[in-house]
């Protein structure tokens, strides 16, 4: 791929990852965020970065399924606008849902499992972010950084769990969330176990 | 403070008010549209009541806009704004209510002999959902008692059934999904009849001085304010009396989560929050909830001695 359409490529990313911010900025703006701003800015924001997380999951198996590889160039850029999305969606928690009543947050941390499930997919993610550059990269040396990175899998799997254990039972949303992320990490456990059969044959030959 | 409903009414309303003109007209020169326009009051229309000085909660009212747009109605959709978007599909007109079970004089009312019953009050009621926001609401009904007298409960009747109309072609959220359903059609509700004949509970046919709007559970719903609000069964078509406690919809779909009961009580959480606190809708810090909603004053001696952390 030349190096322009690479430009372009993530140029596309940023306008498609920041239109939900931009969205609820204007509807601030024209005082148009639904009669309860606070439920619909939070669940707005932890969608998205739920989605992000799962565009960003989805990168691998376009390569393992089709063998496209470029698109695996966005996953960082994805990656990120996903924690920033989860970072805006714990701020939003703490000063406009509880404005910084510590103890009720602290309380609702321990009590409530959807919430602890939540605030660690959040630590998770943390050092993710932290060694995304490429310095952090070289660094850390290919092998541990890939074996840090598959943080991820457990950081998406407490934010879709997240969603479930918050929502009424009678509704479908999150369990679609779930089974996409399912289906992502099926097909990399299926590759998994495609290389390793691959690896073993030999070696009994 | 005084309630001006034209700072507060939506130019969508004044609109179905003029088409409700529109079709008077219509009707006055033997046109099948105005025949049918003039059957149904439009959300809107304009519905006379005194008000109750007695039952007015110091708070403002919240915005009609808000009150109306905003709401948990499930049969309609499960997303908040589906029952104002969707409410054309239900038919307020004709209706019936069946009051039955056990009762020496049980009868089919048609919502016309419902309207005219009793007096129609105002009351200003607090209203407090189980998903921790409040909102001011300004009803239109009269006591369910009034109602309940009229077909002389049995003294075997403990508790009242009230129940949702079910019709998939009037609901759309009460069609078969291939993703299972979402609650168990028709919605129940259920108090005890010592609650069911409190002064409080209101048996509700408008709000903000107008015919209650569909997406609010016209023609008739009961409002019960002490409670949280998935009590208050909407779009009712029948009202059965019994001796054993009736099985409530939200209940059978998490009865950890929904007691019987459901008083609104700031020391008992819910399983995924607290309940000691709530928004208010329009304002932005949350304000303390309050036992019974407020009406503890009115409503704790139904509940004496009864361990309300257990019976929740």
């Amino acid at each position: 791929m030349s190096r322009r359409a690479r430009i372009a490529l993530k140029i596309a990313v940023w306008v498609v990852a920041l239109t939900p911010l931009a969205r609820l900025l204007y509807g601030f703006w024209m005082d148009d965020l639904t009669v309860n701003p606070i439920e619909y800015v939070t669940r707005e924001l932890g969608e998205t970065a739920l989605r992000l997380l799962l565009a960003s999951l989805a990168l691998t198996p376009l390569r393992i399924l089709f063998g496209i590889s470029w698109p695996v160039t966005l996953r960082r850029l994805l990656g990120l606008f996903a924690f920033v999305y989860v970072c805006l969606h714990f701020a939003v928690w703490i000063v406009l849902d509880h404005f910084f009543d510590w103890r009720t947050m602290g309380d609702d941390i321990v009590k409530r499992p959807w919430i602890t499930v939540g605030v660690t997919a959040l630590l998770l993610l943390v050092p993710l972010a932290a060694t995304s550059t490429t310095g952090m990269i070289k660094r850390l040396g290919g092998v541990a950084w890939r074996r840090l990175h598959r943080l991820v899998y457990v950081a998406a799997t407490l934010g879709a769990l997240h969603y479930i254990w918050l929502a009424k039972k009678v509704l479908i949303q999150p369990w679609v969330y779930a089974a996409v992320l399912a289906v992502l990490l099926g097909i990399r456990a299926g590759e998994a176990v495609r290389k390793l059969a691959k690896r073993r044959r030999p070696a009994l030959a | 403070m005084t309630l001006r409903y034209s700072d507060v009414t939506p130019e969508r309303l004044y609109l179905s008010r003029r088409e409700l003109m529109v079709g008077a007209a219509l009707a006055v020169i033997g046109l099948d549209a105005g025949r049918e326009a003039a059957a149904a009051p439009p959300a809107g229309a304009p519905l006379k009541a005194t008000p109750n000085a007695a039952y007015r909660v110091a708070d403002a009212p919240t915005k009609i806009e808000a009150a109306t747009t905003y709401n948990n109605f499930y049969e309609f959709g499960t997303n908040k704004e589906d029952p104002a978007r969707l409410a054309g599909s239900l038919k307020p007109r004709p209706w019936h209510v069946q009051v039955d079970g056990l009762c020496a004089k049980p009868k089919t009312f048609d919502i016309e002999e419902i309207l005219k019953l009793a007096p129609l009050e105002e009351r200003i009621y607090a209203l407090r959902c189980v998903e921790a926001w409040s909102m001011v609401i300004p009803w239109i009904g009269y006591p369910l008692a009034a109602l309940l007298k009229q077909v002389e409960p049995r003294p075997g009747a403990k508790y009242v059934e009230f129940t949702t109309l079910k019709d998939p072609a009037q609901f759309p959220g009460q069609k078969p999904s291939v993703f299972g359903g979402s609650l168990d059609w028709p919605y129940t509700e259920g108090l005890r009849l010592d609650e069911a004949l409190h002064p409080l509970t209101l048996l509700t046919v408008g709000m903000y001085g107008q015919v209650l709007p569909n997406q609010n559970g016209a023609p008739v719903r009961i409002v019960i304010p002490w409670k949280y609000g998935f009590k208050s069964a909407k779009s009712i078509v029948r009202i059965r009396l019994t001796d054993a406690e009736p099985k409530t919809a939200w209940n059978k779909a998490a009865p950890q989560e929904y007691g019987f009961y459901s008083n609104v009580n700031p020391t008992v959480d819910h399983p995924r929050w607290s309940q000691g606190t709530e928004r208010r809708i329009s304002e932005f810090r949350r304000r303390q909830t309050l036992m019974f909603n407020g009406y503890a004053d009115q409503v704790a001696s139904l509940y004496a001695g009864m361990d309300l952390t257990k019976q929740y």
